[in-house]
Order: C-alpha cells, then sequence, then structure tokens
C-alpha cells in the first residue's frame, strides 16, 4: 500500500516535470529513427533479391526486429540514468527525505515504490515503440512470440540498470552527478562482455558474465533462456539490496 | 511523554550532542533554545527516528526511537527547519500523499485535510502548487503536514525562522493553539519567542543542557535580588529620588526618565529583600502618588547570556561573541515586532 502510495506520487511528478516528456520524445524520436533506417533496408534489400531474380521470403523478424531491438536497447541505455538520476538526489537535496524517513513507512517501500515508478514511465516508453511493430504487423507476418521475449528482455535490463541507477542516486544529492555516475556504471555494465572477447580465463568469463548485454542476445534472438532471467532478476534484487542499504546509511552519516 | 537519557551524538570529527537528557511531560509546550550549530535539531532529529543516537536512550510515549522506530514515527508530528514540501505539487495533492504515507485511513483522509487546512489557514491555497506560495504560507503548509496525523507530539525545529513579523505573530499563535491537544517541542534560537509560547525551556549550548526549567524559575533562580520597576508622580525628582534610596534593602535607584511630572525609576534591591510593599508605602507617605510598580524579570536574553557565560570554556570567547550577535539581532527583531504591532 505504501508502495503503491510512493511509487503514484513518484509517476505524478515525473509526468508534472518536463522529465517524462523529454525522455518518451527522445526516445520516440531516436526510436523512429532507427525502426525507419531499418525498414528502408529492407526494403531495399528485397527489391534487390527480386530483381536478381533470388526472389525468397525474408524473414521479418531476422532483418527488422532483431537488429532493431539490439539498437533500442542502446539508445535506453542513455535515457535510463535520466530516468533515475533525480529519485533520491532531489528529495535528499530539498530535505523532503526527512519527511518520508520519519514517516511510519519501510524503507524499502520507498525504494520499492520509487524502482517501480521508474519502472512504469520505462515500460511507457516502451509502449510507444511498440507502435513501430504494429506497423510491421499490418504490412508483413512477423512472429510475435520472439518479438514478445525481445521486450520482456528489453524490460528486464531496463529493470536491472534503474535499480543500479537508484542506488546511484541515493549516493549524492546532486542529480547531475547521480545522472552521470549512473550513465559510467550502466555503460560499463553494458560492455563488460567486450573482455571475454579476448580471452577466455576464468576471471574474464566472470566478468564477461556481468555484462548486461550478453544476457539481453538471447532474448533478442527470441530465445528465452532461464539463465538470462535469473541473471536480471538477482542484478535487480541487487541493486535495490545496495538501495536501501545506502538509504539507511543516510541516517547515521547524515 | 518524551524522556531523553544520556544522549549523544557523534559525527565523523564533532560532538553534534553530549551525554544531554531531559524530560517533557504530556501537553507541555517546551522550548528549546540554543545558538545555531547548539545541537537542537540533532536532537529533534534523533527524536523523530531520523538518525540513530550514537550512545543514550530517547523515548516518546514509552517507546524507545531505536526499538520501536514505526510506533514512535506514527506518535510524532515532525516540521524540520525547511518545510519538506514538493514544488510541483498543489497544496491538497501534497496534504493526500503525507496523509497516506502517514497511515491515515482514506477514507477519513479529505475530512482531516478540511481540518487542518481550516486550523493553519490555508484553505484559500488548497488548489496552488506549494512552489508558487509564499514564504508563511509553505510554513502553515508544513505545519499543516506535522499535524495531519493528529500526532501526541509535534516536534517543530524553527518554525518561526525566515518569516515576516506578520507572519511569526501568526505561526506563533498557530502553536499555541495546538497546544494541549499536542505535546510541543519547539526550537528556537530567538529568545522573545520562548517566553512567548513556552511553559518551559531546555537552554542548550555545545551540546551540551545547560539549564531546563519553567521560563518564571528560571528567572527567579537566577535573579538574587530583585528588581522593580515603579512610576511616581512627582514634581521634585531629586527628593524622589533620595527618599527611594532610604527604603530600607534598597540598594541602587535608577533615575530612568521623565514626562509630564510622571517620573519612572529603576529600584534595585538587595538580595533576597523583597521591597515593593515598603517602596508603595514610602511613595504615599511622602504624599506622592503612585502610578506604577511592578517586578522586573530579567529577559531570557540576560539568562541566557549569563548561563551560557558561567559555561565558558577556555576557546568559547568567540562563541560569546556570536551569541551577543545573536542576541541583538533578537532584539532587533522584537523591535520590529512591536512596530508591526
Amino acid at each position: 500500500m505504501n508502495t503503491f502510495t510512493i511509487c503514484n506520487k513518484e509517476l505524478q511528478s515525473y509526468f508534472r516535470s518536463p522529465i517524462a516528456y523529454t525522455v518518451i520524445a527522445l526516445w520516440a524520436l531516436i526510436g523512429g529513427f532507427f525502426f525507419y533506417f531499418g525498414l528502408s533496408f529492407f526494403v531495399q534489400r528485397s527489391m534487390e533479391g527480386a530483381m536478381t531474380g533470388q526472389s525468397f521470403p525474408m524473414d521479418i523478424n531476422e532483418w527488422i526486429v532483431r537488429p532493431l531491438l539490439s539498437n533500442v536497447n542502446v539508445v535506453a541505455l542513455f535515457l535510463i540514468p535520466m530516468i533515475t538520476m533525480r529519485l533520491f538526489a532531489e528529495e535528499k537535496r530539498s530535505g523532503t527525505i526527512e519527511l518520508l524517513m520519519t514517516s511510519p513507512i519501510n524503507d524499502i517501500e520507498i525504494v520499492l515504490g520509487k524502482w517501480l515508478a521508474a519502472v512504469a514511465l520505462y515500460s511507457i516508453m516502451l509502449l510507444v515503440s511498440v507502435l513501430h511493430m504494429a506497423i510491421l504487423f499490418r504490412y508483413g507476418q512477423p512472429d510475435w512470440r520472439p518479438l514478445a521475449v525481445g521486450y520482456l528482455g528489453l524490460l528486464l535490463q531496463g529493470g536491472c540498470l534503474l535499480a543500479i541507477g537508484t542506488f546511484v542516486s541515493t549516493c549524492t544529492s546532486n542529480q547531475i552527478v547521480a545522472g552521470a555516475l549512473g550513465f559510467a556504471i550502466s555503460l560499463l555494465l553494458f560492455v563488460l562482455n567486450w573482455v571475454s572477447e579476448f580471452g577466455s580465463s576464468v576471471s574474464e568469463r566472470v566478468i564477461g558474465y556481468l555484462s548486461v548485454q550478453a544476457h539481453f542476445e538471447s532474448f533478442s534472438k527470441g530465445v528465452l533462456d532461464s539463465k538470462d532471467i535469473v541473471f536480471y532478476v538477482s542484478m535487480i534484487i541487487l541493486g535495490l539490496f545496495l538501495t536501501s542499504r545506502s538509504l539507511e546509511s543516510v541516517r547515521w552519516r547524515a | 511523554m518524551i524522556k531523553v537519557e544520556g544522549l549523544t551524538k557523534r559525527y565523523a570529527r564533532n560532538i553534534a550532542v553530549d551525554n544531554i537528557s531531559f524530560e517533557v511531560e504530556k501537553g507541555q509546550i517546551v522550548g528549546f533554545l540554543g545558538p545555531n550549530g547548539a545541537g537542537k535539531t540533532t536532537t529533534m532529529r534523533v527524536l523523530t527516528c531520523f538518525m540513530p543516537p550514537t550512545s543514550g536512550t530517547a523515548s516518546v510515549a514509552g517507546f524507545d526511537v531505536q526499538q520501536n522506530p514505526m510506533e514512535v514515527k506514527r506518535r510524532i508530528g515532525y516540521l524540520p527547519e525547511t518545510p519538506p514540501l514538493y514544488p510541483d505539487m498543489e497544496v491538497v495533492e501534497y496534504l493526500d500523499f503525507v496523509g497516506r504515507i502517514k497511515g491515515i485511513n482514506t477514507a477519513d483522509l479529505p475530512k482531516r485535510i478540511n481540518e487542518v487546512s481550516e486550523k493553519c489557514a490555508i484553505g484559500d491555497v488548497r488548489q496552488k502548487l506549494i512552489g508558487k506560495l509564499s514564504k508563511g504560507y509553505r510554513q502553515r503548509v508544513g505545519l499543516a503536514q506535522a499535524i495531519l496525523h493528529n500526532p501526541d507530539v509535534l516536534i517543530l525545529d524553527e518554525p518561526t525562522s525566515g518569516l515576516d513579523p506578520h507572519q511569526i505573530i501568526e505561526t506563533r499563535d498557530l502553536i499555541k493553539g495546538l497546544a494541549g491537544d499536542h505535546t510541543i517541542i519547539l526550537s528556537t534560537h530567538i529568545l522573545p519567542e520562548v517566553e512567548q509560547i513556552c511553559e518551559k525551556v531546555i537552554i542548550i549550548a555545545k551540546g551540551k543542557v545547560v539549564a531546563t526549567d519553567s521560563v518564571e524559575n528560571l528567572t527567579s533562580r537566577l535573579r538574587g535580588s530583585e528588581t522593580v520597576a515603579i512610576e511616581v508622580i512627582a514634581a521634585d525628582e531629586s527628593g524622589v529620588q533620595s527618599r527611594l534610596e532610604q527604603v530600607a534593602g534598597v540598594s541602587r535607584v535608577i533615575h530612568k526618565e521623565s514626562k509630564d511630572g510622571r517620573l519612572h525609576f529603576t529600584v534595585e534591591s538587595l538580595e533576597g529583600r523583597h521591597i515593593r510593599p515598603s517602596l508603595a508605602r514610602a511613595v504615599i507617605e511622602a504624599g506622592w502618588n503612585l502610578n506604577e510598580l511592578h517586578g522586573m524579570a530579567l529577559s531570557l536574553e540576560e539568562i541566557f547570556l549569563e548561563l551560557t557565560a558561567s559555561h565558558k570554556e577556555p576557546a568559547a570567547t568567540r562563541e560569546a561573541a556570536a551569541l551577543k550577535e545573536v542576541v541583538q539581532e533578537d532584539i532587533a527583531e522584537a523591535g520590529a515586532e512591536e512596530e508591526s504591532k
């Protein structure tokens, strides 16, 4: 109940400020560009195929959906810190954190409420890109199952980066610092799998395993792998756990 | 209602609150008085469960702040120095949010919001964005937030700071109106405020309690000798003065001013002597008219300076200077207030 109250307040405040509109507009713009680009490329290739006589039905999922999901995933990486940076930093700066922490609610309810609000905004963002997919369904016959799995992957990876961003936001009362730090950590987590491309020692494999992008690969192919779901869910729990510990430390450090 | 024992709060390098103890009875209004940085806010933050003490205990309504923080939080309304407001919310939305996280039944909430809006006189700004409100209104919304869940204990951190004289008077009246239903602790560095609002005063300086007493007791405890203001209607100024000086127990007579034949004197007694009856008789027997005679209480300014000065440590001279400044500021403030009346 308290979690819902906090979540509701937080979500409303996203839409009272320009944050929600900015993030959604940027997403629609950049996502739209990638979609247009992917679609044009697909159309060109199938025309070429038809002209050279190698006419075969091209797979929309393989040619459009999969690259689109990967591209859109990178865009989300940039937008997520913008969503999370204010969550706690602003409350700390304005002193409203004192209201929350002297009210009869648990820290975990505050953390969960705020994170859920961020996830909700992120989901609304994803819904905008569903419009693009709707166009594909109008003019082609893509398979919806890998698409759904892809979106689940986007949501899980987003939830994981949002949890980490929420944690970073508790560490400072400066939103810019929270945003920059959140972005740096998200980006690092994104590209960690590059490490394992140059070697396969245990440490390199472990570091590579921590990459959020590596686990997204199977989702974008439409493969639902429990190993990846476990990874994302445990990262989300870790992020939220760190957030609540950090919030607790506000008490004795403040 | 509130019990603090041996409370110490230590930050990384310095001690903010050093082994303080005090008790507050149910229904009392207690003033927490001290210069900036004395440890008032820290003590309040411990009481509201915002931060744990380094050592010692504090309890509210029998619940320990560390063992039972949820029970304590339910019984406390807290107004921090900067009211915890969300500028992008409307007043009524804000109160609704606060009511929910304070655990007020959602069915009762609209009624409760109406009640506190009326009590705090914010009815006319209910639909306004908090960010657009004046400082006085923000303070009142902050107060409304604190009393929304009808808490047993109200903790107000400098509730009148930064307000204009008119708003200060309104806020003080509001706080006085809340007494009785609530036990109130308020902190301030404005001395007349304590005299006006509080029944009991806890003076704190450099993290230590310097004095705890009722306002009257504190005054009389510090007052070995009595100071009396007297107004006599007579023509002969030096005659009156020398007659007053002859009264038994009088140590000093100071002539203040004369206006239209009314002579003002301040008379100080020797220690432990009650001189008012004999002063009155002396004036009447000499055939003059006694217009006014009243005992002058030592103002809190004087008490405060005396207490903190006797508490002085070698390195405290700078603080004493700062204190003086604060006091002068207060006098100026009080003057401004007087004018506005």
